[in-house]
């Protein structure tokens, strides 16, 4: 790995056990992204874009190949081990929110911080919450929120333990157009402010060309590797 | 720690009450351990509490024949205070035209017993009027019966006593023990007015003695046997009382437990069903957690907390209803305890109860908790959850602590390694028929569900079978009910049919007994004239055996590795004399002889085949009886078979005719009467011109046993009723469980244009084939239940309960289900689509 750069992926290939026979989803892939930029990956449905970010951020093993994430190979990591690296270095946003249900916007953004253990700072969260602009609904449920809101809430979580990657998997896509374009706008609104890696996966290109890089895929291996010119 | 305890917590938010009914599931479990283990804890503090109570004397000496002169002189050399009685059987009249008349247990006392304690008397002070007098105390019951109260007049034998007081309780006597035939205490110097003692009447003598505080009565006991050792009379210290209640208690106790721990057994299989439920809606949850870096510990940690909080709210509401539920239990076990006794708390009992709650409970759940572990953050991106496959060993682990823990309890309870064995392996199969039959079903819906069904049954029959049923949760929390609760109701049917079948036909039903020699003709008169002829006369001759194959029993006694029981050899026969076999024997080996003449050396002697096989004799072996002082030599030529259940005279010992005619003896009668009145009718002519003479009646045996059995089966089902109420508490549960699933399937249905009249048919369709399939399992183990019991523990001829029964228990379990069913999911067709979409979600 570079000294700049945060991810480092080589050789990636990941093969499932079928009962028609292995199938390889991923194959050969390899890319570096430097600490503080930003990279979207797009490809057609099936082409292996969510089974790559899952394995950038230790969500999945693969099954040759290796992640360099924040300087540590994570492929020779227990689940528990890439857990604490994802608490420690990592942050999420997904399609469907990803809330828990029964933590209000407050809570659920508070989780991170609770899982290290060093004492919890509500100030800081209802200061990101208020700057995603949900300051008035620090107490609302998932459940009383709208659809937009819940991503609002998911990118102040994704930023509350200061992470160094922040992982976004179609982060508008369960979004109208407005909406989606306001959201665009926080996610590298903060990144900006932050200095964090931004990985996206994405269908809008559109979105994607707000990046600074773009890795397409195509049936699991990736066919170009360009830079947006940001 | 702070975070999983805070996060365990706010977890809950969506679904407190639906956890707080789960964690209902073991609080009658719990209840039940804790209410009984406190009222037996209650039992052995009363038991120590009254120690000499408890027998109402130091010491005891008993015979059934009269003390001779030498013991009782020797006794009055003791320096102890000392008390005598003598108990019978006679029929008690109430004096006047067509008085009614029944059998009592005559108690003549004198000397100051019980000289600890006292009677308990209506009204008090009752027992001071037995010093002398014609002065009568009656058991209450009995009072009651005929309308008596103090100052009347009641006939025993020749004798009219005047009634001073009706009996609640004696120190050391359970009520229920007298219930056929009645206690009646007179004075022990009157009873010889009464011509009911003649010689050779069945009648039971007693000396209560009162040593000084600092003297021994083991070591009396001791030297009393050594002296008296010929006389083979019985004996009973304080010591003795208490270890027998203690071992009685224990074993009531054992076996309410086991009826508690099932309740337990199968809230706790409420509850995993429940936390597997809760645990599958919140895998996204820990999918999340596990993905914002939260370890497998951690998140398995935060559910594990909600399992034991479940566990301990349950245990603990459980702790709290039992020691509610242990104010009633006394009052349903009054009648079979020989003594009062007050309730206070038992601390011992509410830990045990509560811990056996919560490993229980905690156990059970850790089953589907194990799943935690395995949640792959993956989820996130990923919505379709696959369960982890291949196997775990800790879930192996699991159900080996839980296999073991179960029997571990029972041997625990029971003391008894077999009945540990036996509790957990019924259990076992029982909830493994009824797990099987679950899959069974499921299968059959789903292969079999006829095409040609409406709708709303289709679709009911289809919910048997598909993603997330209930098919077997209920299948074996409510199997599990209705099968304890039928084996209880079945028994109880067993035992009273095999009486009735004993008196059905043509069989005899009434019994006299006591009668002398010269009664035996003017009452066959007597009884012809009444039209109940006499169907079986015998005489018995009361014996003792003296030598078996020419070894004294005395001796035989001594031996220390004797296989002989002691009871056949110090037990005392009442024999009988008849030229030919009855139709409740048959002889197995050997020539039954009916008849010899001149009278013989050695008389040859018919051996019941079991008496036989415990004596260690067979045919031709000599036996010397001891006739009441008078040696006579026999020799066994032939063994029976005997029904033991007819009511009928039956007889170990049945000799031939022109060997004993010449011994004193007396005479039983048996005879059968058309109905309650004729039996009611013979019994006051027989008592009238032969007051000595007593007489049951077979329908007094059934009510007894009825009573008894009726008093001791509502505990037992009072405590089976908190098994069925849980099998409730985990139907509503369950119910609930799959409510958010009903729901959205029912706005479907109702959205593409259902009435809610087909949503109800629906659900109607599903829990009335829930209900009906787990009624019909339960009753069928039930019956198997039924018939190993009647073969194994009653040792009765079992027969088919009726169809009747079981349609009615079969009806009553559906219909609860259903019931239990619309109940849970009413309102979810009360609410728009959209609403209750939302409050779902």
């Amino acid at each position: 790995m570079s000294v700049q750069s945060i991810l480092n992926v080589q050789r990636l290939t990941k093969t499932y056990a079928t009962a028609a026979g292995p199938l390889t989803v991923l194959q050969e892939v390899s890319f570096a992204i430097p600490a503080g930029g930003t990279c979207a990956i797009v490809g057609p449905s099936g082409s292996g874009k969510t089974t790559l970010l899952g394995l950038c951020a230790g969500l999945d093993q693969p099954s040759t190949g290796t992640v360099e994430l924040a300087g540590r190979e994570i492929g020779g990591l227990s689940e528990d081990q890439r857990a604490l690296v994802r608490n420690e270095s990592v942050g999420f946003v997904f399609q469907n929110f990803q809330l828990i249900p029964t933590l209000t916007a407050l809570e659920n953004v508070l989780v991170p911080l609770e899982l290290r253990g060093n004492g919890v700072n509500e100030s800081e969260a209802a200061d990101l919450l208020a700057r995603v602009g949900l300051g008035g609904r620090l107490d609302h449920y998932p459940v009383q929120l709208s659809g937009g809101e819940q991503q609002r809430v998911a990118l102040a979580r994704a930023f509350i333990n200061r992470p160094r990657i922040l992982f976004c998997d179609e982060p508008t896509g369960n979004l109208d157009g407005d909406t989606a374009h306001a959201m665009a706008d926080l996610i590298f609104g903060l990144n900006r402010e932050r200095g964090t890696t931004l990985i996206l996966v994405t269908h809008d290109l559109e979105l994607a060309r707000r990046t600074q890089r773009v890795i397409r895929l195509r049936s699991g291996a990736v066919i170009s590797d360009e830079a947006t010119g940001i | 720690m702070n975070f999983i305890l805070k996060m365990a917590w706010r977890d809950t938010r969506a679904s407190r009450r639906r956890l707080l009914l789960f964690s209902l599931a073991i609080v009658l479990g719990v209840a039940a351990l804790v209410a009984v283990g406190s009222v037996r804890d209650n039992l052995r503090l009363a038991i120590e509490q009254q120690t000499k109570s408890l027998l109402g004397a130091d010491l005891t000496v008993n015979s059934r024949t009269e003390f001779p002169e030498d013991v009782t002189r020797h006794f009055a050399t003791l320096g102890a205070d000392r008390a005598r009685e003598i108990s019978f059987n006679s029929m008690l009249i109430v004096p006047g035209e067509g008085g009614p008349t029944r059998l009592v247990q005559v108690r003549a006392i004198e000397g100051e017993f019980p000289f600890y304690g006292d009677f308990d008397t209506e009204p008090a002070g009752a027992r001071a009027t037995l010093r002398g007098g014609m002065n009568a105390v009656l058991e209450e019951s009995l009072m009651l019966q005929f309308g008596l109260k103090a100052g009347d007049s009641v006939r025993l034998g020749t004798a009219v006593y005047t009634v001073t007081g009706g009996l609640r309780a004696i120190p050391g006597e359970a009520t229920a023990v007298t219930q056929m035939a009645p206690r009646v205490f007179v004075p022990l110097a009157t009873v010889g007015g009464t011509g009911l003692l003649q010689p050779g009447s069945l009648s039971r003598h007693r000396h209560y003695f009162k040593l000084a505080a600092d003297a021994d009565p083991q070591a009396l006991e001791r030297e009393l046997k050594e002296r008296f050792r010929e006389h083979r009379f019985g004996y009973d210290t304080v010591e003795e009382r208490k270890r027998e209640l203690g071992q009685s208690i224990q074993n009531v106790n054992s076996f309410l437990s086991l009826v508690g721990f099932a309740s337990l057994f199968l809230g706790a299989i409420g509850v995993a069903s429940a936390i597997h439920a809760h645990i599958r809606q919140k895998i996204p949850t820990v999918a999340m957690l596990r993905c914002l870096g939260a370890s497998a510990r951690t998140s398995f940690a935060i559910y594990l907390v909600q399992g034991i909080s479940l566990g301990l709210l349950g245990a603990t509401l459980g702790a709290a209803v039992g020691l509610g539920v242990q104010l009633a239990l006394p009052v349903l076990l009054r009648d079979f305890l020989p003594f009062s006794f007050e309730l206070t708390v038992s601390w011992g009992a509410l830990f045990r109860g509560l811990g056996a709650g919560v490993v229980i409970s905690v156990l059970f759940a850790l089953l589907p908790l194990l799943e935690v572990r395995r949640v792959s953050p993956l989820l996130t991106l990923r919505s379709a959850y696959v369960p982890p496959q291949g196997a775990d060993l800790w879930r192996f682990v699991l159900i080996l602590v839980i296999a073991g823990l179960v029997f571990g309890f029972a041997w625990w309870q029971t003391g008894r390694l077999t009945w540990g064995v036996g509790f957990a392996g019924g259990l076992l199969v029982s909830f493994l028929v009824l797990a099987g039959m679950a899959q069974t079903v499921s299968w059959l819906a789903r292969k079999f569900t006829p095409r040609g069904l409406p709708y709303a049954w289709r679709q009911g029959v289809a919910n048997l079978h598909r993603p997330n049923n209930r098919t077997l949760l209920l299948l074996v929390s409510l199997g599990l009910g209705t099968f304890l609760m039928m084996t209880l109701y079945l028994s109880r049917d067993t035992l009273l049919g095999q009486l009735r079948v004993v008196g059905d036909g043509d069989r005899p039903n009434l019994m006299l007994f006591d009668i002398q020699d010269d009664q035996v003709d003017p009452l066959k008169k007597l009884l012809a004239d009444n039209g109940a002829p006499v169907r079986q006369h015998a005489p018995i001759i009361t014996m003792r055996i003296a030598s078996v194959k020419g070894r004294a029993t005395t001796d035989i006694l001594k031996e220390k590795d004797s296989r002989v029981p002691a009871w056949t050899l110090r037990r005392e026969y009442r024999s009988t004399y008849r030229s030919a076999l009855t139709d409740s024997e048959k002889v197995t080996a050997g020539t039954f002889t009916g008849r010899v003449t001149d009278e013989p050396e050695v008389v040859p002697v018919s051996m019941e085949e079991n008496l036989a096989r415990d004596l260690q004799v067979g045919l031709g072996d000599e036996i010397v009886f001891d006739v009441q002082g008078v040696p006579v030599k026999a020799k066994v030529d032939s063994l029976r078979q005997v029904d033991w259940r007819r009511m009928q005279a039956n007889f170990f010992l049945v000799f031939p005719e022109g060997a004993l005619e010449a011994a004193p003896k007396f005479h039983i009668m048996a005879l059968r009467v058309a109905d309650a009145t004729q039996s009611a009718r013979v019994q006051q002519a027989v008592v009238r011109d032969h007051p000595n003479v007593s007489a049951i009646d077979l329908a007094l045996i059934i009510r007894t046993i009825d009573g008894v059995y009726s008093k001791a089966s509502f505990v037992v089902e009072f405590l089976a009723l908190f098994t069925v109420i849980t099998g409730g508490i985990v139907l509503a549960g369950a119910v609930l469980i799959g409510r958010s699933q009903r729901v959205r399937e029912s706005v479907l249905l109702r959205t593409l244009g259902a009435t809610k009249a087909q949503v109800n048919r629906i659900m109607f369709a599903e829990y009335l084939a829930l209900g009906t399939l787990a009624a019909a399992v339960g009753a069928v183990l039930a019956v198997g239940a039924n018939w190993a019991l009647a073969w194994q523990v009653f040792q009765v001829k079992w027969t088919a309960p009726s169809a009747g029964v079981l349609l009615g228990g079969w009806a009553v379990v559906s219909a609860l289900t259903v019931v239990t069913g619309w109940f849970s999911n009413r309102g979810i067709c009360d609410h728009p689509p959209l609403a209750v979409l939302r409050e779902e979600t």
